[in-house]
């Protein structure tokens, strides 16, 4: 396939995690837009790696080019699952304390 | 127009339709269901690009943990479309031009890039193998895997400590 096919599939997907983060109240919402705008470009870096691949693979038949970018994704997934704990249980702590998960209340942190 | 073709439009138009559906929807239960629908169509894009080993862990770890965490907590906290707090109906009409004139600038500058002609690979290279990417993993990049799991540790005794009761 094409790279910029997976780009513009990546990008779009992106947008709907940003939109989704500026449209919502909720914060367990707003988090599960971020993951999707990791995964998005978790996508992409999968995407470039295979071009790459295909480009050196056209040399050296047994070359590992590209290997890189699929570990990165793998680190991205590591840090977005020690992310995730952390960040619910906050949201959890901040339900028990203001019995609401609306991001709209969390104003009253700068008082 | 070979199946190849055929199953990334197919997967594409799935996961945009259900990354639309998460954030419309007005019950967050919903909205975590359709972000799995997502997260294997994304999934499906991996197999497709061969690499096999990152479309398991995804599945396990995104499908499976982090949106059973997810779960959890929503219903923990019994939220339903009756709790869900709404933004006013300008805000949300800004947010949406927001994330469209994202989504326009970025189209229009990488419309034209050099490398638009250039391919991806699917159905072959033995990059994203399990055998290639531990050997590489194992050797290279040993040290931030240490580093990574001192951070999942961290993590870990971090949620345990907000999440306990004083």
């Amino acid at each position: 396939m094409p790279i910029n096919y997976y780009i513009f599939l990546s990008i779009a997907l992106f947008a709907i995690g940003i939109v989704g983060v500026l449209t919502r109240r909720n914060a367990i919402i707003i988090f599960m837009c971020i993951e999707l705008m990791l995964n998005a470009v978790n996508l992409l870096l999968v995407a470039f790696s295979k071009m790459h691949h295909m480009k050196a693979l056209a040399t050296d038949a047994a070359t590992t080019v590209g290997t890189d970018g699929q570990l990165f994704v793998f680190f991205i997934m590591v840090v977005a699952a020690a992310e995730v704990t952390v960040g619910l249980a906050i949201i959890v702590m901040m339900y028990r304390n203001i019995h609401s998960v609306d991001v709209n209340f969390l104003n009253r942190l700068k008082h | 127009m070979n199946i190849t073709t055929i199953l990334f439009w197919f997967l594409s138009v799935v996961a945009l339709f259900s990354a639309l559906m998460v954030i419309t929807n007005k019950n967050p239960v919903y909205s975590v269901l359709w972000l799995i629908v997502t997260f294997f169509a994304i999934s499906g894009h991996y197999i497709l690009l061969n690499a096999q080993f990152l479309a398991i862990v995804n599945v396990i770890v995104y499908a499976g943990a982090i949106m059973v965490l997810f779960l959890f907590v929503i219903m923990l906290m019994n939220l339903n479309k009756e709790t869900e707090p709404q933004k006013n109906r300008w805000l949300r009409m800004a947010g949406a031009i927001a994330g469209g004139c994202l989504l326009l600038v970025l189209v229009a500058a990488l419309k034209d890039t050099d490398m638009k002609q250039q391919l991806a690979m699917t159905n072959g290279g033995n990059i994203g193998l399990i055998k290639n990417l531990g050997k590489e993993l194992f050797t290279t990049y040993v040290v931030p895997f240490e580093i990574s799991s001192i951070l999942f540790l961290s993590a870990m005794v971090g949620a345990v400590v907000i999440g306990k009761k004083e």
